[in-house]
């Protein structure tokens, strides 16, 4: 199989295949339909409206759910009286919650009351379905709790304090979701703080951290912090679930037919198979739409009691309080290194909080980014009454990396180094190299000393690395079937979230039948077909591509053995391609696809293949150098006098194993870099601390960025082969939206010669550390 | 929202005979069921709506209220702009382009250009304060009637240093600071059919006079028309905002100067800052300090240093004495520039 980067050190490699999967595609400049742009294959759908996202849902009788919410952050409840809304005139169904689904929950699962403890503003307590959705909010309204208030905390410096409310007064866990930040089971709580988790799949802590430190030449200790930030779907959390006496269909916004399923059944004691999870269309899910969710439970409980489809979507309130946020961090981080830059010593001290939940971990890039003999981390969750935290593109090492990358070029500063000639000699990873190298050129990078520019407003650049683990997902399953007419139809449970899943399956089988990416039609989002991963990790592209060409292979063989008897050959002297079957020696006596198939005995015929573990072992076990890296660089202008930061140019270098889609890729990347700017500029959520409630819930004070904050985005993409499995891809999401913050942090120190150590980066933190810098130069 | 019906008015008659009730005092505890307010792009109010902190019973459309959006421009006579002119064509008038420009600039940057083909001018200047204290239904702040403002001790880094008392609340208007600067006068028609014809700096209502409401709009009020006098003699203008992003956001600060010149010499400016104070804030010390100057980077910087002067900052809000520095002094030197 192919092995290496093109133009680098490609080679080729060994591997045993399972005798069912088809020998190694060449690398993509040899292949017709992969590795190129091809167009979505739902493009039209999408941008004509036909699309049907599960808010578009409509079915006949169908009752609108609404959620009444907690009105303060920590309380018992006494009493709930819901029967004026249950007398409301058009109201069906109303339900109380017994149990809270997400966030973390008591080991015991011993209850206080009742009904579950309120610990955070904005926390599911009943709901109701009615005739419309202006009905069911002038319901709710009726809706009564009484509350024994008690104290709460919602900020993680006070959440630490001694002396602090309590929000769990027992040890708690969390299962991590799909491509969650890890939680480490069975770690003790002190107050709200529980851990420290020390160990990871890289391993525990390496080395001996005082030796190391005691042979550095330079020590530097920095404190970084980042904030919460919101994950902002277009398509907020929502489903439509017809109950139906336990034949249930749940029309959802998922990352996951698969664990929302899995989750109804549990919730409704059913088995799965009574249980069929739709997803066609997802609007947007960037980690925190992998299970059923409270909001779930309750329109699957309003449908059983009413006897109609109940259709419930989170506002874009309760999105922001209660579907899920990236966890802040405070990161105490101690760094020794020789006067030559190598690393003697690395120690990462990190808190942060999930509110309610787990997995405020910041995600080991610490740990396994660059060359470091000595290396120890200490990672704790806060509890605080705020709604839970969930996994969000590329969990933990988003805030790792913004402490990380800054520190490495604080130490490339104080040795007068150039950071990028800094990470040359501590990284060790090859496409890291070759992305630092080819990233560099196109950037046209010049090492430039900091705040040198003149006047007012100041350029700066700066870059920063990313690590990303490759994961894979063996639930990938695809069917592949042929029809008499001609059709090519793919099936599988895997969901499209936006990021163009449906076009590369299309793709792959198109490539390995001879056919082009329109001939085949992609049927997904649908329990009812073969189980496919959740949309998480990066996942998708790794685990079910292979799955998918593996099973065209098998259809394949088999057309091969009607063509032979056609053709009056034997199936081994046969190719295919360009839609036609032809003998190898004899390109004459040939067959179009389309005859062949109109000559089959049967109306169809069907294939199905999963995704086996990878040729050549998985990556995680070792400390890895990560494959999925990328190497980022930022031009930015800063107004020294208001503060104000524009991102004028990003440059990023990345791999994910083989490409298959050019543009879809390169979509990926642009929007994980528009993310990264606006978690290094603007997207900050505001808890007030004395009410406990979030002051932005909104898209308007929550700031997002629109089209001016867009920058000039360059993308260099690196094929980079690993003879891993029929397919050799990887996906691109989270990888794409690791590096941009530090980036553009280490721009804006480069501009103006002052860092700023806390996200986001606004104009107030601009200027407020530029008056200190003078107040102290003054001095 | 609550539930409503919808009255499009056809006349302003009509229309004025349903109105009961100003918004503001829709937000006020205690009000009745039976509130009817006006709506013209209903940009400010549907958002109080959806947030249910305005539930009026009845809203009376009058956006389609004949001769309520028209412009003229007479060199003598001055401006007149009707209180339904949408941002977006007050943004393409080239005689506001050329006479009053920082008016052009504040109406082309203000929101996106869906906001600015909707909002009004007449809305835009009756709209409330986005503190996001006083707009979370959560909070019940001392503008709605309680005796707290959040913001005082809480987060206000988007609040007032200038001018302010226990309320910090900004003044949401850039259409406001600009004409205030202009000396825009306000023409009101009172629930009596009556003409009341007030200085802009008058129709806005400090919280320290009355917390409930920002302008002096009574119940059925309605503002017909702003008049701009005629541009001065050598009078140039000049807009700047700023806040954390390009693409539509409130302001973080902002400045409007109008300024008669003498070749580089200011012979008398007026300098209102906006997202400064409750209301939008007349610097007179700026102004008093750029009189008979000629305007450079030192008279400039000093008449910026000047209306800092009285600033005081809340916890979080000391960079925007940096910033409305900036912004005086660079919109003081555009005008020379």
């Amino acid at each position: 199989m192919p092995h290496g980067i093109p133009d680098y050190n490609l080679a080729t490699v060994e591997r045993e295949v399972p005798a069912t999967e088809p020998p190694a595609w060449e690398v993509n400049d040899k292949l017709k339909v992969v590795g190129k742009r091809i167009k979505r294959t739902d493009a039209l759908a999408k941008v004509t409206g036909t699309a049907v996202f599960t808010a578009d849902v409509q079915l006949p009788g169908m009752l609108y759910g609404k959620m009444f919410r907690a009105g303060i952050p920590h309380a018992k409840i006494k009493s709930i009286d819901v029967s004026a809304a249950q007398n409301y005139p058009g109201v069906f169904a109303v339900h109380v919650l017994e149990e809270m689904i997400e966030g973390a929950n008591p080991k015991s699962g011993e209850k206080s009351s009742r009904y579950p403890d309120i610990k955070y503003a904005g926390q599911p307590i009943a709901g109701l379905a009615a005739v419309s959705a202006d009905v069911a909010e002038e319901a709710i309204r009726l809706i009564k709790v009484e509350y024994e208030a008690l104290d709460f905390v919602v900020d993680l410096d006070e959440a630490r304090k001694p002396g602090a409310p309590v929000v769990f007064a027992t040890d708690v866990d969390q299962e991590a979701s799909d491509g969650g930040e890890d939680i480490e089971q069975g770690l003790k709580s002190s107050g709200n703080v529980r851990g420290p988790s020390t160990r990871s799949f890289y391993g525990g802590p390496r080395g001996d951290l005082e030796k190391g430190f005691a042979e550095a030449e330079l020590i530097i200790e920095r404190t970084y912090r980042t904030q919460v930030q919101t994950h902002c779907p277009l398509e907020t959390h929502g489903v439509v679930v017809d109950y139906n006496q336990g034949d249930v269909t749940v029309f959802a916004s998922t990352q996951s037919t698969k664990n929302t399923r899995n989750d109804f059944a549990k919730a409704f004691g059913l088995p799965k198979s009574r249980v069929r999870v739709i997803s066609e269309y997802t609007g947007g899910g960037f980690g925190a739409k992998h299970a059923l969710g409270n909001f779930g439970v309750m329109a699957g409980h309003l449908s059983k009691i009413s006897g109609r489809p109940v259709k419930l979507m989170l506002d874009r309130k309760e999105e922001h309080i209660s579907a899920g946020n990236r966890p802040n961090s405070v990161q105490f981080m101690k760094l020794g290194a020789k006067k030559d830059g190598m690393l003697t010593a690395l120690k990462q001290l990190s808190y942060g909080t999930a509110g309610v939940g787990l997995g405020a971990g910041v995600g080991r890039i610490a740990q396994a980014m660059y060359d470091c003999p000595n290396f120890k981390t200490g990672q704790y969750d806060v509890f605080t009454n705020a709604g839970p935290g969930a996994a969000f593109r590329a969990p933990g090492n988003v805030q790792g990396a913004f402490a990380l990358e800054q520190l490495i070029d604080e130490l490339a500063v104080e040795l007068d180094m150039d950071p990028l000639a800094l990470r040359e000699k501590i990284d060790k990873s090859m496409i890291r190299k070759v992305e630092r190298e080819r990233g560099a050129r196109r950037f046209g990078w010049t090492h430039k000393k900091a705040g040198s520019d003149k006047g007012p407003v100041k350029k700066g650049i700066g870059v920063a690395q990313a690590h990303w683990p490759r994961i894979v997902n063996l639930d990938s399953t695809v069917e592949v079937r042929v029809m008499r007419d001609g059709a090519v139809e793919v099936r599988s449970a895997v969901q499209d979230i936006g990021t163009g899943t449906k076009t590369v399956l299309a793709q792959v089988v198109a490539e390995e039948l001879g056919l082009q990416t329109e001939d085949v039609t992609v049927l997904i989002g649908d329990t009812l077909f073969p189980i496919g991963p959740s949309s998480g990790g990066s996942i998708v592209t790794g685990a079910i591509t292979p799955a998918a060409r593996n099973a065209a292979y098998k259809m394949k063989q088999k057309l091969f053995e009607l063509a032979a008897e056609k053709l009056e050959t034997d199936a081994g002297n046969i190719l295919l391609e360009a839609g036609t079957f032809a003998l190898k020696n004899d390109a004459e006596k040939k067959i179009s696809f389309k005859d062949l198939l109109r000559r089959m005995r049967v109306e169809q015929l069907t294939e199905t293949a999963s995704r086996s573990d990878d040729y050549g072992g998985f990556m995680v076990g070792t400390i890895g150098h990560g494959e999925l890296g990328s190497v980022q660089f930022a031009e930015v202008s800063v107004d020294t006098e208001t503060g104000f930061v524009q991102v004028e140019r990003m440059v990023a270098a990345h791999s994910c194993g083989r490409p298959i889609n050019i543009g879809q890729i390169e979509s990926q990347i642009n929007g994980g870099i528009i993310m990264g700017i606006a978690y290094a500029l603007y997207e900050d959520r505001v808890i007030d601390k004395s009410t406990g409630h979030q002051l932005n819930p909104n898209i308007d004070q929550y700031k997002m960025p629109f089209s001016f904050e867009v920058p000039d985005i360059q993308i260099e993409l690196i094929e980079d082969y690993g003879g891993r499995s029929s397919t050799d891809a990887s996906g691109i999401g989270e990888p794409a939206n690791i590096a941009t913050a530090p980036a553009v942090a280490n721009a804006i120190y480069n501009a103006i010669g002052v860092r700023i150590y806390d996200l986001p980066i606004t104009p107030a933190k601009i200027i407020a550390a530029l008056n200190n810098a003078k107040n102290k130069n003054d001095e | 929202m609550n539930k409503f019906s919808w009255y499009d008015a056809a006349s302003l008659d009509a229309a004025q005979k349903e109105v009961n009730a100003t918004v503001s005092e829709t937000l006020q505890p205690g009000t009745a069921d039976d509130a009817v307010v006006y709506k013209a792009a209903g940009i400010d109010l549907l958002d109080l709506m959806k947030e249910g902190l305005s539930r009026p019973s009845k809203l009376v459309g009058i956006k389609n209220l004949p001769g309520l959006d028209k412009l003229a421009f007479d060199s003598e006579a001055g401006m007149m702009l009707g209180a339904n002119l949408t941002l977006a064509r007050m943004a393409e008038n080239s005689a506001i382009k050329e006479n009053y420009t920082a008016l052009h600039q504040a109406a082309s940057q203000t929101a996106t250009p869906h906001v600015r083909n909707m909002a009004t001018l007449g809305g835009n200047l009756a709209q409330r304060t986005r503190c996001w204290y006083f707009r979370a239904i959560e909070h019940h702040c001392f503008r709605k009637g309680s005796t707290t403002c959040f913001a005082h001790t809480g987060e206000n880094e988007n609040h007032a240093i200038l001018g302010y008392g226990y309320c910090v609340s900004v003044h949401a208007s850039s259409l406001a600071t600009v004409l205030t600067a202009f000396d825009a006068m306000v023409e009101i028609r009172t629930a009596q059919q009556a003409l009341k014809v007030v200085p802009m700096k008058d129709f806005f209502v400090l919280p320290t006079v009355d917390r409930t409401r920002e302008t002096i709009l009574e119940a059925g009020e309605l503002i017909e028309k702003i008049l701009l006098p005629a541009p001065g003699k050598n009078t140039l203008s000049h807009y700047l905002k700023t806040g954390s992003r390009k693409s539509q956001d409130w302001p973080m600060a902002e400045v409007a100067v109008v300024a008669e010149l003498s070749g580089k010499k200011c012979r008398k400016a007026t300098i209102v800052l906006g997202a400064a104070a409750p209301v939008p804030f007349v610097s007179e010390a700026a102004m008093d300090a750029i009189r008979d100057k000629v305007i450079n980077e030192s008279t400039a910087t000093a008449a910026a240093k000047a209306a800092m002067q009285n600033a005081v900052p809340l916890s979080q809000n000391a960079y925007k004495i940096t910033v409305f520095e900036t912004l005086i002094k660079r919109a003081l030197l555009e005008l020379v520039a």
